[in-house]
């Protein structure tokens, strides 16, 4: 692990990915700290990552396009295949090299409120949580990345697809909104949320008899469900997908309140796209 | 060393590799020897634990390679088909990162790397990037690669695939001292590097092991067959006369015939006595020898039969695995003179 830690690492700041990366991020809360709280005169650096939650719509394709797919195409995962370590160990390795590339402008970030109490009083545990609510989210998106990035080949499709999911992620809570709030609606929405986890399930193992199970035990399930509890379903829909949302979690932080619950959901969120990315992998052994 | 039983993959429908069976003792070269999509790669991917099969077992040094991963693959150096090189790193990096991965402690990580360079003459391009050097170097950095951790089997697949004739020259020299102290395991469809390398040649056909022999044995097994070219300074039909009664001579041909000049090929029994038995019967009859060749079965032919003899056995429960004794007094259905052969890498072996 240390050893494809080190190695990850190396290459990103050999090349400019890292720095891009970082440039980025600074770049556009270095704008928005102007904007809101030099321009506004307003102490509230929490505010400031608010906005600038939406830039990992860039940055995380952009950092997490190539972490497996390169491996891919250039055939070098024979090399981690064949050599003493176990799937968990690379995958780990890897997404620990993401984090710390990560984390390098964040520990320049963590500098804005300090400079900032130096003209008013910052609430400074307020900010910090809010900037730990950032990096948990940006950890969390980076884990999706990287498990979209081992799906594919070719990086311009992992760079695609991760945009369109960090994309959706974004947007999730404010389109859920629009689904009608009766229970009928949000009956519908989910059966189709069900339709395209089995897609999901048939495009990973390319197994129609899989995908089908699946489909057809959540669906008969979730009419069920339905069936006996019809009023519990009025506006669920919207209800999950903002419970599900994790830049609503993150929000939370914004707002001041130093949320647990996120926390364990931005940690579990890291798990299972780790474990996933790590199945993948295995997978690809097996039928290739 | 490495012991494969009963290996089968399947992608789809279609087989690759079919109920393999064999067994690859210490310190030789071994050459797998195949038509392009016979199943080599496929094999040697499952040997090193980078595809599983659908079936069967691979052990090395007594460890399976799926329960055990990390025991076996520490005794395993592999070069894929394709070099796996990180092209944005130098050879030094790069070694340096698959020295970590597979453990070498930090105390003696610096000399191995030295050593494998030296070995595989690459010092002067160690800090270079690996994008910018030739085919030959990083075919060098991938054997590098897997000589690293000191590893007691090297398996290389098609490892002077793509390179000029120098390099291949000095590749296998590269392969040939290795196998003084390691087992060496490399797949090939051309016959006369493995025959000029390898100890044991392995020919492969559709999936399935159809011979496991030295080049020796395999080319005896056609040395009934050696024909002798000769010119003869004779009419054409004074030819047969004169050389169909001798003893070891099975057939004779006329290949040309050219103002009172022939051009006479004779099928023989193989006996060496052929050539001598040829010079007194012309020399008697007063007819010159202008020329006289004789032309042995090569490994070549061995190869050619072995492999377009495969598709019409579609039943053959064993792959013919002369290692393992008791198999050798099995009636073998379409390679019989295989298991005649006593093999020569049992004693080596163990």
């Amino acid at each position: 692990m240390k050893a494809i830690f080190k190695h990850e690492l190396a290459s990103y700041f050999s090349s400019v990915t890292a720095f891009v990366f970082g440039a980025f991020l600074l770049l556009f809360t270095g704008i928005y700290t102007m904007s809101i709280c030099i321009s506004s005169a307003s102490a509230s650096f929490e505010y400031v990552l608010y906005y600038v939650g939406f830039v990992f719509l860039i940055i995380v394709p952009i950092l997490t396009m190539r972490v497996i797919s390169e491996e891919r195409k250039q055939k070098t995962d024979q090399l981690l295949y064949s050599l003493p370590l176990s799937m968990t160990q690379v995958v780990m390795g890897k997404c620990l090299a993401l984090l710390v590339v990560f984390a390098v402008p964040m520990l320049i970030i963590c500098l804005y409120p300090l400079v900032l109490s130096a003209f008013g009083s910052v609430y400074l545990p307020e900010a910090y949580g809010t900037i730990l609510g950032f990096f948990l989210l940006g950890a969390s998106l980076i884990a999706i990345g990287m498990f979209i990035s081992s799906l594919t080949e070719s990086q311009a499709v992992s760079a695609g697809l991760c945009f369109v999911v960090m994309l959706l992620n974004y947007f999730i809570s404010s389109l859920a909104s629009f689904v009608s709030s009766d229970a009928y609606a949000s009956f519908v929405a989910f059966a189709i949320l069900v339709l395209l986890l089995g897609l999901v399930v048939w495009l990973m193992t390319k197994n129609s008899f899989a995908a089908w199970v699946t489909i057809v035990v959540l669906e008969v399930a979730l009419t069920a469900y339905y069936l006996l509890f019809q009023d519990s379903f009025a506006g669920l829909f919207a209800e999950v997908m903002e419970g599900m949302s994790l830049y609503e979690r993150f929000y939370q932080f914004v707002y001041g309140v130093f949320d647990i619950t996120a926390i364990v959901y931005f940690l579990t969120v890291i798990g299972v796209f780790l474990f996933l990315c790590v199945q993948s992998m295995e997978k690809r052994r097996w039928s290739e | 060393m490495i012991d494969v039983k009963h290996l089968t993959k399947r992608y789809g429908n279609h087989t690759a590799v079919s109920d393999l069976t064999f067994h690859i003792g210490k310190g030789q070269i071994y050459g797998f020897l195949g038509p392009n999509g016979a199943g080599k790669s496929t094999t040697m991917n499952i040997m090193t634990g980078c595809l599983a099969a659908t079936s069967g077992e691979v052990k090395v040094g007594g460890y399976d390679i799926f329960e055990d991963a990390a025991q076996a693959k520490r005794l395993i150096g592999y070069l894929p088909e394709q070099p796996p090189l990180y092209l944005d790193r130098t050879p030094r990096e790069y070694l340096t990162f698959v020295g970590q991965a597979k453990r070498i402690p930090k105390g003696e990580l610096k000399g191995q790397i030295q050593r494998v360079m030296e070995t595989t003459q690459i010092t002067d391009v160690a800090d270079r990037l690996m994008k910018h050097l030739s085919k030959g170097y990083k075919q060098r950095v991938g054997i590098a690669q897997a000589l690293l951790g000191d590893p007691e089997v090297i398996i290389l697949d098609e490892p002077t695939v793509g390179l000029d004739p120098r390099q291949i020259i000095e590749i296998r020299e590269l392969i040939t001292s290795l196998g003084e102290s390691h087992t060496v395991i490399l797949s090939s469809h051309i016959l006369s590097e493995v025959q000029a390398i390898c100890q044991t040649i392995m020919i492969i056909s559709k999936g399935r092991l159809v011979a496991c022999d030295t080049p020796e044995n395999l080319e005896q097994l056609f040395a009934g067959k050696t024909t002798v070219e000769l010119t003869l300074e004779a009419e054409p039909e004074e030819v047969a006369p004169l050389l169909e009664p001798l003893e070891h001579i099975r057939a004779v041909e006329l290949k040309r015939a050219t103002d009172s000049r022939c051009d006479v090929e004779l099928e023989t029994d193989g006996s060496e006595d052929v050539c001598r038995e040829i010079f007194f019967a012309c020399s008697g009859a007063a007819k010159p020898i202008l020329r006289m060749a004789t032309v042995k079965a090569s490994l070549e032919d061995v190869f050619i039969e072995l492999t377009s003899d495969a598709p019409e056995t579609p039943v053959q429960p064993e792959a013919v695995s002369p290692e393992e004794p008791e198999q050798e007094s099995e009636p073998e259905a379409d390679v019989p003179e295989l298991t005649v052969e006593p093999e020569t890498g049992e004693e080596e072996a163990e």
